[in-house]
């Protein structure tokens, strides 16, 4: 931002280098403004959520109590260890030790793809257990709506997520197949980077998501 | 500087007819290829195809409306019954609301001037400009594609229960196309955004950006923070009507008025994404036609921020009778006058700047003047719904049609096409017959207040809205309403053909053909396709018109 | 830009302190907080949201502009509540006027 106020005496169009610094300034704010604006949509329902909860408390802390804790629990565990070795590609990235980089990156893919195998497994118990509004709900407790109204956002909002890490997941290897094709490119690191704060998001979406589902009883 | 020409326009001798060879390369003459258009980067260019695109949908749009004032020409369902009729005002508030004026001004103007105006050489991020012109044409298509395939009933605002259980029309195709095309524009919203903070030249600081920049920021930010919140809830109306589970239906334990909250949460800031861009064309054309700076730069400045922000505490006013609490309903009755303060700075402002100003009356000036008087009637207008009591009296009428088309078409439209005829010489490199310009621009203002200032009337004695047939007693204006609609498609259809006219046959525009500032007029017309061919630097304020002191070159010839 | 990024240590320190976050919000919920429950877990959640921006998303190095837009997005999000609270919070609030 400090090159808008000074004057050069001779008019130059802007040197590489400060091409290089611009974009990354371009890149990082950008990738923040979509954030901003994923925190709106995972915002809104979270929102619609909340309503829900303060109309029907009851139904909501028994239809939390209908999952699986210690699932959730795990999968919010993979999920912070995956965030911790996305950072570390990062800083290998960008301290210039592109295998290492790679093999964080392989590490993230691996723990993201278990994170989804997780859930996966958490779906088909819950199928099991009649917990799926829609295709096969057998609750009758006394506020089965209410309930079935908690699974429905259960649902959406697990979802919505791991569509999300999905994408993040495909990123991470765009990225690194990226990275074997054009390993000069004038700044690798930089998608790695964007990539890095994508996933971080998603992982902080998780970290509200487990309490809020799992643990408001 | 060469005067508009007002006689009618002809080959002329010293100005031969296309790809001259005093013309240099240029955007529009650099390559000729189909591919060159569709896999272009170049904002410039990807301004035009949205140029083309939001086009053909205010047609459609257009069409639609056309019909059913047709049909409202008589006070029975006599030309098409209620089934249609709905599904012709749904349609036409969902075309023209999300696929032309969202659209309008900002993926057109806003794609081909902000770079032009701050000195850039392209937006930020060009590839993910094109793509969000890709993404558009795909969610413009699928939505067509519902049209085809039966239609909607909904309305364009898809209150639940109706839409998420009961109505047995493609509301779910529909919904798929409006969620792809709101990515296009939270994706042109970044663009704007990520540009207008880091691309700008060297001199160029925020107060010395034109105001159309400033309003174009205002609008990106409710483009990135508010259309999430639009995808988020028509996919929940999507989920609850294809797996019948419950989310916002009141059988089984949802609350349709969250659904509400939700809608307008978008659909509130949406209406300030239409009119904040409007009120940048017509800070730019008031200060070019009046030959002055604009009055009050930094309160007009600001205001778009305000309006932008502001913005996103209205959105209850739509619900006051729908069992909102009666408490929020005050709150939000309050904060909606609010919006009338950072609105009226811009109108005094406007008209500051012309006091003693050498205004000319040309084309773009006729529109941008249409424009505040217009949005002056639809904003008070505003402050008439926004109070709890009167809105009791009108909600649901068509008083509040004619209030929201002063403002989405009476303000937005005429703010459009003047931007597009202000800046049609540097776009095309042509220029119009002044004399079309002047006549269809007051065709369109007259026909304009002759469709909708009888729907006030009308309103207020209690003709509700949305329906096909209508008590005998209101004919009357509904048949001045009908009258004025068919000068304004006339209006609407003069400007597609001189401009398209002009293409070939205008003679050829100078760099600044209105004595405007800006940086746009600096560079050649139409500009090259790396805009300015030497560094830009800004040494002066917007609008500031010492004789020839701006120190920035000139793209073009000299 | 990039040269105050934090170290790997860093990074370390902050995962352990997020699994140690995790252990406690789970640790939580088998006590009975009664209606400090919710502010407990929420809080918690608040906590390792803010450790993963700060340091993993390189928040705290990044510039002022940055950090105004992460903190936009929960802002608006802050209004959005408010707002819509305001109304389910209240809708009830008059029966007299129903009876």
């Amino acid at each position: 931002m400090t090159q808008t106020t000074t004057q050069p005496a001779t008019p130059a169009w802007p040197t590489e280098d400060e091409k290089l610094a611009r974009e990354r300034e371009v890149n990082a704010l950008g990738m923040w403004v979509f954030l901003a604006s994923e925190i709106m949509l995972f915002g809104g329902l979270f929102l619609v959520y909340f309503v829900y909860r303060f109309r029907y408390p009851a139904a909501f802390a028994e239809g939390s109590s209908e999952l699986n804790m210690w699932l959730g629990a795990l999968n919010t565990a993979v999920l912070l260890t995956s965030s911790l070795t996305m950072a570390l590609a990062v800083h290998q990235a960008r301290g210039s030790s592109r295998k290492t980089a790679v093999l964080f990156m392989l590490l993230t893919m691996a723990l993201g793809l278990l994170f989804l195998a997780i859930k996966g497994y958490e779906y088909w118990q819950d199928y099991q257990e009649g917990l799926v509004p829609g295709l096969n709900f057998t609750y009758s407790g006394a506020e089965q709506q209410a309930v079935a109204l908690f699974l429905v956002l259960y649902f959406v909002m697990t979802a919505l997520h791991a569509l999300h890490l999905s994408i993040g997941i495909v990123m991470v290897g765009v990225a690194i197949v990226w990275g074997q094709i054009r390993p000069f490119a004038h700044d690798p690191a930089e998608p790695v980077e964007m990539i890095g704060l994508y996933w971080h998001f998603i992982d902080i979406v998780w970290v509200f998501l487990f309490p809020v589902l799992y643990l408001l009883r | 500087m060469s005067e508009m020409a007002s006689e009618p326009l002809g080959r002329e001798e010293r100005t031969p007819v296309s790809s001259s060879p005093r013309r240099p390369k240029n955007y529009l003459n650099t390559s000729y290829t189909a591919r060159s258009w569709l896999l272009t980067t170049d904002h410039k260019r990807i301004g035009i195809l949205y140029m083309i695109a939001i086009t053909f949908f205010f047609a459609v749009g257009g069409i639609a409306a056309t019909t059913m004032r047709l049909e409202l020409l008589t006070p029975y369902g006599d030309l098409v019954g209620a089934e249609t009729y709905n599904k012709l005002f749904t349609i036409h508030g969902i075309i023209m609301v999300w696929f032309f004026l969202i659209p309008s001004i900002p993926t057109t103007l806003g794609n081909f001037l902000i770079p032009l105006m701050i000195g850039a050489e392209d937006l930020a991020f060009p590839r993910l400009n094109l793509a969000s012109w890709y993404v558009f044409m795909v969610g413009g298509f699928v939505t067509m594609a519902a049209v085809i395939f039966g239609g909607v009933d909904t309305g364009w605002t898809f209150y639940t229960p109706y839409s998420s259980v009961y109505s047995n029309t493609a509301v779910a195709l529909v919904i798929v196309g409006i969620v792809i095309s709101g990515f296009s524009s939270i994706f042109t919203g970044i663009n704007f955004i990520v540009t207008i903070h880091k691309m700008r030249a060297p001199g160029m600081t925020w107060f010395r950006m034109p105001l159309f920049v400033w309003s174009h920021y205002a609008t990106s930010l409710i483009l990135v923070l508010a259309t999430p919140v639009l995808a988020l809830v028509l996919v929940l109306v999507g989920i609850e009507r294809v797996f019948g589970v419950g989310i916002f239906d009141p059988s089984l334990g949802g609350d349709p008025l969250l659904f509400q909250h939700l809608f307008w949460f978008y659909s509130h800031p949406a209406v300030y994404i239409m009119i904040l861009p409007g009120m940048g064309v017509t800070s730019e054309i008031v200060a070019a036609f009046a030959r002055r700076r604009v009055f009050g730069y930094t309160f007009v400045a600001f205001a778009s921020l305000a309006i932008a922000i502001l913005g996103f505490l209205v959105w209850g006013h739509h619900m006051f009778v729908s069992g909102q609490s009666i408490y929020a309903g005050m709150v939000f009755s309050v904060l909606s006058f609010l919006v009338a303060i950072p609105s009226a700075v811009k109108v005094f402002n406007w008209t500051a700047t012309m006091y003693k100003g050498d205004i000319h009356f040309d084309t773009p000036m006729l529109y941008a003047l249409g424009f505040i008087g217009l949005f002056t009637v639809g904003g008070l207008t505003g402050l008439f719904v926004a109070s709890l009591s009167f809105d009791v009296h009108v909600h649901d009428s068509y008083f509040v049609v004619a209030h929201f088309h002063y403002i989405m078409v009476g303000s937005t439209v005429l703010a459009y096409l003047g931007g597009i005829h202000y800046w049609w010489p540097k776009i095309s490199g042509r220029l119009y017959s002044a004399w079309w310009g002047r006549f269809s621009a007051i065709l369109i203002f007259a026909g304009f207040n002759l469709t909708f200032f009888p729907q006030f009337i009308v309103g207020y004695l209690g003709m509700p809205r949305r329906y096909y047939a209508y008590a005998p007693e209101f004919q009357v204006y509904n048949v001045l309403s009908s009258a004025g609609a068919s000068i304004l498609a006339l209006g609407y259809v003069l400007p597609l053909v001189y401009l398209l006219y002009s293409l070939q046959n205008g003679r050829l525009a100078p760099d600044n053909p209105w004595e405007a500032t800006g940086l746009e007029w600096q560079t050649s017309s139409p500009p090259p396709t790396e805009n300015f061919l030497e560094p830009p630097i800004v040494t002066h304020d917007a609008y500031e018109r010492p004789s020839a002191t701006i120190s920035s070159s000139t793209g073009g010839q000299p | 830009m990039h040269n105050n990024y934090p170290s790997v240590r860093t990074y370390f320190l902050v995962f352990g302190a997020l699994l140690l976050l995790l252990i406690a919000t789970v640790g939580a919920h088998f006590v009975a907080l009664g209606p400090f429950q919710p502010v407990v877990s929420l809080g918690i959640a608040l906590l390792k949201a803010l450790l993963i921006i700060l340091f993993f998303m390189h928040v705290k190095a990044s510039s002022g502009l940055v950090k105004l837009f992460a903190a936009a997005g929960f802002l608006w999000l802050l209004i959005f509540f408010l707002l819509t609270f305001g109304d389910f919070a209240t809708r009830y609030w008059v029966p007299t006027l129903n009876q």
